[in-house]
This record gives C-alpha cells, structure tokens and sequence, in this order.
C-alpha cells in the first residue's frame, strides 16, 4: 500500500515533466501538422543549459536557492526558446509548403544535429549534478517503508501547475492565443485576416520550447543528470503522451503525460525496469490503433 | 415506380454527431436509366452517395442493390473496397480523384486491377511472365484503349492525368470508374466547372453509357441543364430529406423545389405559389 | 490612399529581386545570425563542463572557441546571402536550351548500365585494395536496403521509419539457426527473407489504418521495441553482447578456406583471404540486382501499380474496388523481405552482430537514401545511397562530427531538393511512348 502511494507520488512528478513536453509536441501538430521529432532534443538542451547556468551560478558564489533557481529558470527558457525558434527558422520554415515527407526528414536530421552538438560540444559522458534542492517529508510510515515527499518533487509538481496556468491563459486569453488556434483552423483564411502566420507559428514553436527548457530543468533538479541522449527517448514517451491525451488538446497532453509518468512508474516498480521503455512505445501503438483521437482529442471524419 | 429497379435505398438515415445530414430517405432508382439527385447546397446529397458507395457506415435504413433476378447485395453491410468490387458500383467524386502522377493510360490499368490480379495469379504468374497473364494484360490495355478513345483521349494516353485540362479529367474519371464495368455508376457533379461544350459533350456520355451499355446511373449535379436533358427521373432533397420526386419537366415546376433553390420560407411558399399562379 | 496588406505565408518575393542586394541588408543579416549564434552557443560552446575525477561536476571555459564560432557564423550568413541571390530561390525553375537537356537526358540514359558495369568491375579493378572492395559491399548493401525500403516509401507512399527491425530479424534469424542448427547461408537466406515479411505483415496489420505521421512514429516505435527486446532477451539474443561466430557463406557448398577442401585448392590456385571479400562483394551484388529486378517487374504487374496508386491516392482505390489493405500489407511485406535478405548477408559478412548496428539512425540514413533518391526511382536510390554512404566513409574517424554533418546534409538537402535527385517518375505501360512525370505531379502519400 504505502509502495504503491510512493510510486503514485513519484509517476505524477515524471508525468509532469513528460506533460511539460507533451504540450510542445501538440501545439506544433495542431498549428503546422509536423511532428517535430526535434522536440525531445530541445527539452535535452534545456536541460543541459539549466545545468551549465547552475554551474556558473555557484561558482559566482551565489548561494541562496531559489535566487539560484528562478536565474536558472530563465535563463534556460530564454536560451532555449532561441533554440526553438532558430531550429524552426533554419529546418521547417522553408520547407512549410513543401510535401509531406520533407519537414519530417529535416526534423529527423536537425534531431541528429543537436544529439550530436550536445555530445562534441560537452562530451559523451553523463554529467551528475549535486542535488540542489533538498530535503523533504514523510507523508506516511509504516512497518519501515516510509512514503516520501521530497521538496523536488513539490517543487516540479507545483512548477508545472503554475505554468499550465499561465499557458492557458496565453491560449485562451490573449491576442497571441487567438491567433494559434486561427492558424490550426485555417492558415490561409488567418493570413487574409491579418493574422501575421509566420510569427504566429514561430511564437508556437518558442513556447514550446520554453516548456520544454523548464522541462529540462525539472529533469535535472529530480534526477540530479544530464545526458545528451535523454531527449530522444523522453521524446517519444512525451509523443505518445500527446496522443494519447489527444493530440492538438493542451489538457489533453498534460493528461496524457501524466498517464504515461504513472504508467512508467508503475511498470518499473511492479514488473520490470528494463522493459518500461517498451511499455511505454506499446502504449503509444496500441493507442494509435485503438483510439487514434486520444482521449480528449475530437473525432475526424474523412471527408471524400 | 414501374420497372425494375437496381437500387432500393429505404429509410436512410445519417446522423453526424447531432446533425443529422440524410433523414429518412426513401427513393429508388431504376435499371438502366439515369437517376438525378439533386438540391440546394447542403442538402445531403453527397452523404447519401457515401453511404451508398461505403464511405459511411449509416446509422440506420437499407440501401438494396439488386443486381439481377437473383443476386442482390444489401450496401450499408459492406464497406468501401467491396461495395466496388463484389457489389459492382463505382463512383466520380466532387473532387477529381484522379492519380494525378500516372498517365491517363495507367489509370485506366489500375481500374482493371482485380481483374488483372486473378489473371497474374496474385502476381506470381506475372513474374514469371505466362502467357495467360500477357494475354489478360493486352486485353486490359485493349479495354483501356477503347475507352480512351470513346472519350477522345486517345492520342493523350501517355500524358500524365495531372497535366489533362479539366474537362478531360472528368471525363477520364467516369471511363476510370465504367472499366471496373460497374453495374451502377455513381457520379458526384460530373459537370461541376464544365463549359456550355464540356456540358453538352459529357450528356452526350451518359446517355450512351445508358444506351449502349446499358449502364444504370445515380447522379448528383446541379447544372440543370444537363440534368434535364438526359435524366430519366429526378429525386429532390433539401435539409437531408426528400421533398419531390419525378419525371423532369413534373419537378421543374414543383413549386417545393423552386421554393427549396430560391431559399424561400415554407409559409411563404403558398404566396410564391398564387404568385407564380399555380395555386 | 493607404493600406496595409497583411503578408501572407512566406510569400516568395514575386517582384525582381535588386541587383546589388543592400549591403547594408546583408550585413543586417549576418549580426542577427552572429548574434543568435552568440547566444545559442554561450553556455554550451563558451562553457565546458565534466564529471570531474571525484565525481563533482568541473567546468573551464572556451571562449575562445565561442567567439571563432560566431565569427564563422557571420561569414557563413554573409557566403549564405550571396550565394541565395545569385542562385535564386530553392525550387525556382531553371530551364535548359533543348539541345542541353537532350544531351543531359542520353546520358541519363547511360547511367544505369554503365555503373552496372562498372560494379561488376570493381573487384577486378580494385582487386588489392581492401578497403575500396569493404566500401563496395557496404554501398551495395545500403543500396539493397534502400531498394527494399523504396518499395514501402517510394512506391506506396507508407511512411515507415522502423525499416530497420526488419533487418535485424534478418540478421538474427540467420545467426540464430546458422549457430544453433549449423544451417548453411543459403538455406537460411530465403528463411531470413521468408521471417522478415511475416513480422513484416505483423507490424503491418495493426498500424494499416493510421496516416503520414503517425505511421511514421509507430513503425519508430516497432524498431525500437525490437532494438529493446533484442537487447534484454538475452537468453535467446545474447544482449548486448551480440552472437558471434556466425559461419562465413560457403561457394555453393565448397569452404572458402585455406585448406584442401577449399576452393581456393581445387582450383588449384593460391588461397587469399581477398576471395572471400570477393565472394562476398558479387553475393551482395546478386542480391541488391535481385531486389532491383524484382522491383521493376512488380511495377509493371498489377500490385506495383496498385502500390502507386495507393500513395497517389487511397481513396480513389477503394473506390475502384482495390482492397488497400492488402495492398499495404504486400508493400510492407516486400520491402521486410529485403530488409531480411540484406540482414542475412550483413550477419554473414560480419561474422558478429550486436543491436548497436539496428538502432534508430540506421532507419533514418536508409529512409534518407530513399527520400534523396527521389520516391520510386530505382537509379536514384542507388545514386543517393553511394553519395551517402561514400560521404559517410569520408568522415569515417570524425564519429561525432560524422553524425553532426549528416544531420545538417539532411536539412539541407530537403531545403534545396525536397523530391530528390531523380525528379520525375516512369510510367509501367505505355501506348506510344513513355514520358518522364514530373514529380512534382506524383504525390507522396498520406500513409
């Protein structure tokens, strides 16, 4: 029982960093129709800019902790989004009318660029970071086995919460907002409009990045390392969380994320830990066979 | 109706969601003759042909294909492929659905593909080159050739269907869908962008597809001109129901069908009515 | 009177561009580059960090480097500037006089069979030359590979990106009963094809539904659980650590080795560990002109041109009464089968595999011959996967830098020729005479 409220605990914090992904991938598929296979490598260079800032942070001999962690914060967003944006000028910008194949190999390919990137321009090796935030509590204790909360985890947990808060506000409230979801419905039509498309599809692109960075981040604080292999896998684990949760939904890639986090946890603890990365690519089939609209998503008809 | 009737489609209905796009639709069309559907935009006219022609699954009703005496297929049971393949009805769509990227040739061929797999042996035959499978390919391509020459296509055989203007597009649609030798044709505004030429040259199609071939034909178009040249009976429907049915020159002058285009209110119809003097 | 008009998507610029393009619009350019690039690069190029030798996190700073970079940034979007204005958008049609592009077209026409001859040639030219005659039978399996997945990609338009699994199945397969049942090459090559196209009707089925991205990413998601199940069934597998001491093809039955019962002894000549590449080197060769055959005839019968069809337009086929199910499930299961046979040879050429040579990027380098080869065109695919590959082997000790550079390639080259090298199709049949389509025509396929 008290395993099993651990392991609920420790599936919702994974679930949000792969939900803070998971928005990325849903919002660039609703407004272009792409899926950006680069995205899992975005929410990886955020991270390992998180952790380089931290570095120089300390060693500037900042000690105070969240000082630390609103700088890192930002600044990975900032960088980052830069990332995204220039990744979507250079790969899929000029491509956007071209046919269907061409942005996904130039997604692929921009993938390998910054896989490779990470791995020249700060080695091969997996880079530990010490734990920055600690401490916790002990929500039950039973017969020994005692049920964790750590700080991190509220700090991830509360972290996501506050930026979905802010993101659906964006969506749903402002000019921005309205704008993305005039260009998932009709570009064209948006254009004539007035609507300036290309920002628009660009602000998407940076954002989703910038939840990806805090992602990254998130990532580097709960498991304490960077790799710059770790965006390809959370990649497709955050992909198939998106279309789960429906894709084009933005709750619905949260849910999704979420659903997949527990999932993972859970697959890891009671059966095997080195096959959840299976589990979790079955998943991902078994719901695209099954329930191709997700589960918040909204049913297309074929129109002949 | 007199006659022997191909298609029986009784109390359609197709409902999307809440919408409900076809309502209780009753009509029947008769063996070889031309049967128009027409109406207003929006009336459900398409939704009808995909339920027929397996694109939708209706959510209640039957539509019944007899093929003869002896043989009748029950359509809203069957889905896409088979309904073209077993029960021998073929269509055009609104949207030329040609391949664009193979000659007008080749896609005649692909038209002929069942036939042509029986006759490869499921492609082994073919491999090996038998003289059967030869045999069935020169009869294929002699097919193709003579419908590309029906439509006077022939000399166009090896353009690609994408570079065709668009007048023969449609045309090469309708000889694409007649060489899987439907037992029903259906065609979804075969004259949509067609010039006062075009028009007259595609009813002169269908009405020999009709004679010669004996080729029974379900039609969605609103040019009326060509609707009242060649149909044979017309069923007219507006907000997914039926509101007249007959010979043309009887729907012509219906007044629900003129009240129906010209989107007049129904208790205003009476006033059109002794307006026009009909009542 | 004014107005403003709303810009639309990424117009291009209609109006003739200036002669001289601004200088100062250049230069504006190239600081906003120089300066993203500044940024991008601060903290992962300016700063260094490792796991240090007590296992703390150390760091040193490169600021050096960071500032050749974005110094070569700024060059690098002045070269990309000028270059842009001088050669015109990507994808402005350019024309050649007749005369040129007929002279253009019989040489096409040579291609094919000079460089057929040209590969039957190459252990006779390069007999001594052991690493020109490796790198012939890596092109010719990557061409073999390219092919098979040509099938699937460029002729039915089924965007597979777990090409790969199947060349593992084959590799493994013939591994597996070779070392477990002592079965020799060739009774297990047409098994290795034969499992290859069942998990390929395997994987087919359940996925035949989805469209464009999402096959895609669930055909990843298959190669990816078999890379995973490969490495953790290891009882069946051996894990990471591969199988080894897969047997080396025999010539028909005689060995290839030094002894009496060699080849090399009964045709009395003098044993040479080059007969084997030799051997090796026309069996890949047999194999990829097999799948290349086999190919070209299936175009011209009826389940190739249903195969185009399919990608041109699926819904169209249904209804003409083509059952795309099957349809796809053949596609899928011809190109598996090649996959098989390449996996196969791969196995026996290595003597060793490990699922480090079936992961992701394999996928993705055979998907990109394909797609640079240009959908459906055989001569492409072959052209593409020797560029490729040949580049590849160009790198070959810049590991990382290999992969940075093939990423870019792949960007790149989809910006300038998103249809390929060979830009048109040819039609199976023909009354009068066969013309070339424009690709531009042919669709991709939406699933």
């Amino acid at each position: 029982m008290y395993y099993f409220a651990q392991q609920l605990i420790n599936g919702i914090v994974l679930g949000s960093i792969y939900g803070l992904i998971a928005i990325g991938y849903t919002m660039v598929y609703g407004i272009v129709g792409m899926i950006n296979f680069a995205h899992g490598d975005i929410f990886m260079i955020g991270g390992f800019i998180a952790m380089i800032s931290f570095l120089i942070l300390v060693s500037l001999g900042l000690t105070a902790v969240p000082v630390i962690l609103l700088i890192m914060l930002l600044v990975s967003m900032a960088i980052t989004a830069l990332y995204g944006w220039t990744v979507e000028r250079i790969a899929y910008r000029p491509l956007r009318h071209s046919f269907r194949l061409a942005p996904m190999l130039s997604a692929i390919g921009m993938s390998f660029v910054l896989i490779n990137y990470s791995q020249i321009a700060q080695g091969a090796r997996v880079k530990p970071v010490p734990p920055i935030i600690t401490g916790g509590y002990s929500l039950l204790e039973s017969e020994g086995f005692v049920v964790r909360l750590s700080n991190v985890q509220v700090v991830v947990v509360i972290a996501t919460i506050v930026l979905l808060a802010i993101f659906t506000w964006l969506v749903s409230r402002t000019r921005l907002g309205r704008d993305m979801r005039a260009c998932e419905q009709d570009q064209t039509m948006a254009a004539l409009l007035g609507v300036d498309v290309d920002r628009t599809i660009s602000m998407t692109f940076v954002i989703g990045a910038a939840l990806a960075a805090v992602a990254g981040m998130m990532y580097l604080l709960y498991y304490g390392l960077v790799d710059f292999f770790m965006g390809f896998v959370a990649g497709i684990k955050a992909f198939t969380a998106a279309v789960l949760g429906g894709i084009g939904s933005l709750p619905g890639a949260m849910l999704g994320g979420l659903l997949i986090g527990l999932i993972e946890t859970f697959w890891s603890a009671y059966f095997s830990v080195e096959y959840k990365d299976v589990a979790a690519f079955s998943i991902l089939i078994v719901v695209l066979i099954f329930l191709p609209t997700g589960l918040l998503g909204r049913p297309e008809v074929e129109k002949v | 109706m007199s006659g022997d009737n191909i298609l029986n489609v009784d109390n359609l209905t197709m409902r999307f969601g809440g919408v409900v796009a076809v309502n209780n639709l009753s009509f029947e069309a008769e063996r070889s003759r031309i049967t128009a559907l027409i109406g207003p935009n929006g009336a459900g006219k398409t939704t009808v042909f995909n339920c027929i022609t397996g694109f939708y699954k209706p959510t209640s009703g039957t539509i019944r294909l007899n093929r003869d005496a002896n043989r009748t297929v029950q359509l809203e049971r069957l889905n896409d492929f088979r309904i073209a393949r077993q029960a021998k009805v073929a269509r055009t769509f609104q949207n030329i659905r040609l391949f664009p990227g193979m000659t007008a040739l080749e896609n005649l061929m692909v038209a002929q593909h069942n036939a042509l797999m029986r006759a490869s042996g499921l492609t082994f035959l073919g491999l090996i080159g038998a003289p059967t499978w030869r045999a069935a390919e020169k009869h294929a391509i002699d097919q193709a050739k003579r419908w590309l020459d029906r439509i006077s296509l022939l000399d166009r055989a090896d353009d690609a269907a994408g570079n065709l203007p668009y007048g023969d597009q449609r045309r090469l649609e309708i000889a694409r869908a007649m060489c899987t030798e439907p037992a029903l044709l259906c065609l979804d505004e075969p004259a949509a962008g067609l010039n006062a030429r075009e028009s007259a040259a595609l009813s002169e199609l269908l009405l020999s597809l009709r004679d010669d071939q004996g080729t029974s034909i379900l039609l969605i178009e609103h040019d009326m001109s060509v609707v009242m040249e060649i149909s044979d009976h017309i069923v007219v429907m507006d907000y997914g129901v039926k509101i007249a049915e007959g010979a043309p020159s009887a729907v012509r002058d219906d007044p629900k069908v003129i009240a129906a285009y010209l989107g007049v209110e129904d208790d205003e119809v009476a006033a059109v009515e002794s307006e026009l003097g009909l009542q | 009177m004014t107005s403003t008009t709303p810009e639309l998507t990424s117009t291009p610029e209609l109006t003739q561009a200036p002669r001289l393009p601004g200088v100062a619009f250049i230069l504006k350019k190239a600081l906003i580059s120089a300066f993203v690039a500044l940024v991008l690069f601060s903290l992962m190029i300016g700063v260094r960090t490792e796991a240090g030798p007590t296992g703390q996190l150390i760091y040193w700073t490169r600021f050096g480097d960071l500032a050749a970079l974005v110094v070569a940034v700024f060059g690098g979007s002045i070269v990309v500037e000028l270059l842009r204005q001088w050669w015109g958008r990507p994808g402005a049609v350019r024309t050649l006089p007749p005369p040129v592009q007929r002279a253009f077209d019989l040489a096409g026409r040579a291609i094919p069979p000079l460089l057929l001859i040209f590969a039957l040639l190459v252990p006779v030219i390069f007999y001594n030359q052991r690493y020109i005659l490796d790198l012939g039978i890596l092109v010719l399996t990557y061409v073999m590979l390219g092919w098979g997945l040509n099938v699937v990609v460029g002729l039915a338009g089924l965007l597979d990106l777990g090409y790969v699994a199947f060349y593992a199945v084959g590799a493994y397969s013939y591994a597996l009963l070779s070392t477990t049942f002592g079965l020799s090459f060739w009774t297990c090559l047409p098994l290795a094809g034969i499992l290859a196209a069942f998990w390929g009707v395997l994987l087919g089925f359940p996925v035949l539904r989805l469209r464009g991205d999402y096959l895609a990413i669930v055909t990843l998601a298959f190669g990816e659980i078999i890379r995973l199940v490969i490495i953790n069934w290891q009882s069946l597998t051996g894990g990471p650590n591969g199988i080894s001491a897969i047997p080396r093809p025999s010539f028909f039955g005689i060995p290839l080795t030094p002894g009496d019962d060699g080849l090399a002894a009964r045709l009395g000549i003098e044993f040479s560990p080059t007969h084997r590449i030799v051997f090796l080197f026309y069996v890949i060769l047999a194999l990829a002109l097999l799948t290349n055959w086999v190919t070209i005839r299936l175009r011209r019968l009826p389940i190739g041109r249903a195969w185009e069809a399919l990608r041109e337009d699926e819904v169209a086929c249904r209804a003409l009464g083509i059952n795309t199910t099957t349809t796809k499930l053949s596609a899928f299961a011809t190109g598996a089968m090649f996959g098989g046979f390449a996996g196969a040879f791969f196995a026996t050429r290595q003597g060793f595999i490990s699922p480090e040579s079936f992961t992701f990027q394999e996928s993705a380098l055979v998907l990109a011959i394909v797609v640079l080869g240009g959908m459906g065109s055989q001569l492409g695919v072959a052209l593409a996967a020797l560029t490729l590959i040949g580049g590849f082997e160009l790198f070959r000790g810049f590991d990382q830098y290999r992969m940075l550079v093939f990423g870019m390639a792949m960007v790149l080259l989809m910006i300038w020729r998103p249809r390929g090298l060979i830009g048109h199709r040819a039609p199976t049949v023909f009354l009068k005479h066969s013309q070339a389509i424009s690709s531009e025509l042919a669709r991709e396929g939406r699933g």
